[in-house]
């Protein structure tokens, strides 16, 4: 991988953490409505995914999505104005953080129902395939989704017909509460792959590289009309998995020992390793980044609530 | 058929033909058209054939058979219906939507809304409910009140072939989801349809029979039954007046409204269970905006609150037709 990507890779996954963190603030002031699900810990894998991506390429997102949002090229303003059920954001104030989409970059929408995304993603590939583009759609679901029904039928679907996605699953070892060796007796879900006859691979999911290195075969084989495959990313939320939620359900030394392999520490580690930037560098690209979502923060905030009555519109096209 | 326009030819075709003959025309025409369903392909053209001969016609691409997978069809036809193409799903039996639900009620009828108006949905899906082929409780009910109930989707429940037909193409030449009802014992029966291209606007009633002394609104199978009443009536003097709302979601109040406004009773006749259903709302609607024109209580012809059930006897007990229409008409006329 060369060097202007990796810094690309390693803006694209602060800006994911440095949003977050101001969603996180913003709630705690009680300007940001409803529920929120942060990405915190898991940004190598929308940014390692997307950055292979072109801007005529599909993504299908989840109710854990501001992460995809931003990894696909969505702007970080109307993001924030979403969340924040403001006028200006990308749905008007009817979708909220569960349910951001901007068509305009080919983020097809998160869905808040666990697994719904994958079948709408094998969709989108079956409409590349019918219009003969050579687009691709990247699929993103977590370790709870991959005991719904939908990821046999929407994946399987996708195998026979070798439609152009690639199922990206997030493994954050844990759906809500319930870990992973609670509800399923394999430890890798892209051994899952092989009841549907496509290529199915684990990697960290904390390792951007490794991340992007992974996507990028996947991506090609489905561009190069070879149908899908499926990524299992192993990660882990920092936070809990919504609100104030403090995951006392995981073990103190589980958390302690993810902690340490912090997607973007380690990356940062890799860069300065590397050369390919210096500690300035490092402190200029934060500042620059902590400087677009500051803004992006002001617009939400001053933008206006949309009009009540803007209930009633847009219920059919 | 007050809709169809222009003096071309009237041949008559089955409703099965009617719908089979839109599907074609549209796919003729807009290439972003296509089916998929279980067994609509070549091998079995469809459980009830509507779907024959359109592998042939189009290919294996635009007529896709699928796996036993109702939430991957809906999905995928999501999927497609927002990156620019035009799906027609069919889910072989209507009890069946209950395993696409998800996709249905959760996504296709929401996409539009919640992401601000940035993406169309236009996916048709095409079901076929209704009893009285004894078949029993899980491919014999009338789910069509539920879809109602989901802002977002729209709902059409063609009683004939030419109904079918113009309703069918407005559906897939929209911009919404919609569940386009069928109904099993509606595919064999006959009706005139022209031989020009033409189609019929949602939220548009038809009356099926005029009368001056009752209306009865009624839906897809039931308008028929409706009608053999009203022909019975009629030896005895009474003019019922038969309106067929033909879409539910829209819904053509007024044609309703006027109706009652005329004749001062009403009778709804729908085959769903009684409770929260068809004729529910229809009532409701009637009482809510029209209550000052009835001279006598709304009635509603429905099915009792069971499962369909599968002795002959026992499913002719709970599926209304013509003697309990008669009966309920008499109650209040």
């Amino acid at each position: 991988m060369e060097k202007g990507k990796i810094i690309e890779l390693y803006r694209k996954m602060l800006e994911i953490r440095l949003f977050e963190e101001k969603v996180f603030e913003l709630y705690g002031q009680n300007i940001v409505p409803g529920t929120i699900h942060l990405y915190i810990g898991e940004e190598a894998i929308a940014a390692g995914v997307c950055s292979n991506l072109r801007k005529d390429d599909y993504i299908v997102s989840t109710h854990r999505g501001h992460g995809h949002c931003i990894a696909k090229g969505a702007r970080l303003d109307m993001t924030m104005a979403e969340i924040l059920g403001k006028k200006t954001g990308y749905c008007r104030g009817k979708g909220g953080s569960m349910h951001i989409a901007d068509f305009s970059v080919g983020m097809l929408g998160a869905t808040a129902v666990v697994g719904a995304g994958i079948p709408i993603a094998t969709g989108a590939g079956l409409s590349i395939k019918l219009r003969g583009t050579d687009q691709v759609v990247a699929c993103f679901f977590g370790d709870g989704a991959a005991n719904q029904g939908t990821f046999h039928e929407g994946i399987n679907l996708a195998a026979v017909w070798k439609l152009p996605v690639v199922f990206i699953c997030e493994n954050n070892l844990y759906a809500m509460g319930t870990c992973q060796s609670q509800v399923m007796l394999i430890k890798d879900i892209a051994e899952r792959a092989t009841a549907y006859g496509i290529p199915g691979v684990s990697v960290n999911g904390n390792d951007a590289i490794a991340v992007y290195e992974t996507a990028e075969k996947a991506i090609k084989h489905a561009r190069h009309g070879n149908g899908p495959s499926l990524i299992e990313c192993k990660t882990y939320r920092h936070k809990g998995h919504s609100r104030f939620d403090p995951a006392t359900y995981r073990p103190k030394e589980e958390v302690e020992e993810w902690l340490k392999k912090d997607p973007i520490q380690n990356l940062k580690r890799q860069l300065l390793e590397k050369g390919y930037l210096l500690n300035a560098g490092m402190a200029q690209i934060e500042r620059e980044v902590n400087d677009i979502i500051e803004k992006a923060a002001q617009f939400a905030i001053d933008s206006p609530y949309p009009p009540p009555e803007e209930a009633l519109e847009n219920v059919y096209a | 058929m007050s809709m169809h326009n222009g003096d071309g030819k009237m041949r008559v075709i089955t409703y099965r033909d009617a719908i089979r003959e839109a599907l074609l025309e549209e796919m003729k025409r807009d290439n972003t058209v296509f089916l998929l369903g279980e067994d609509i392909g070549r091998c079995w053209e469809g459980a009830f054939k509507v779907t024959k001969g359109l592998a042939e016609e189009f290919g294996d691409e635009r007529v896709r058979d699928t796996p036993i997978s109702e939430s991957a069809i809906i999905g995928t036809a999501v999927g497609a219906a927002i990156t620019g193409m035009k799906p027609i799903a069919e889910i072989m039996f209507g009890d069946l939507t209950t395993l696409a639900m998800d996709q249905i009620a959760n996504q296709a009828a929401k996409i539009h809304y919640m992401f601000g108006a940035q993406a169309k949905v236009p996916l048709v899906i095409r079901t076929p409910f209704g009893g009285g082929v004894n078949i029993a409780a899980h491919h014999s009910q009338s789910l069509e009140a539920w879809f109602m109930h989901i802002p977002g989707l729209l709902v059409a429940v063609p009683s004939t072939a030419y109904d079918a037909k113009g309703l069918l193409k407005t559906a897939i030449q929209g911009s919404n989801p919609i569940i386009f009802c069928e109904h099993k014992l509606l595919y064999p029966t006959e009706g005139p349809v022209p031989e020009e291209d033409y189609t019929i606007p949602l939220g548009i009633a038809d009356i099926k029979n005029e009368g001056e002394d009752l209306t009865i609104v009624a839906t897809m199978f039931m308008v028929h039954k409706a009608l053999n009443a009203a022909r019975m009536l009629k030896k005895e003097g009474l003019g019922i007046e038969v309106v067929d709302p033909r879409t539910l979601v829209p819904l053509d109040k007024k044609t309703i409204i006027d109706s009652v406004k005329k004749t001062g009773r009403l009778v709804i006749a729908a085959e769903d269970c009684k409770t929260a259903g068809v004729t529910a709302e229809i009532a409701a609607m009637v009482a809510e905006e029209a209550i000052d024109y009835l001279d006598a209580p709304i009635r509603r012809v429905a099915e009792p609150d069971t499962p369909i059930p599968f002795s002959p006897p026992l499913e002719k007990y709970v599926i209304p037709d013509e003697r309990r229409i008669i009966k309920t008409i008499r109650e209040i006329i």
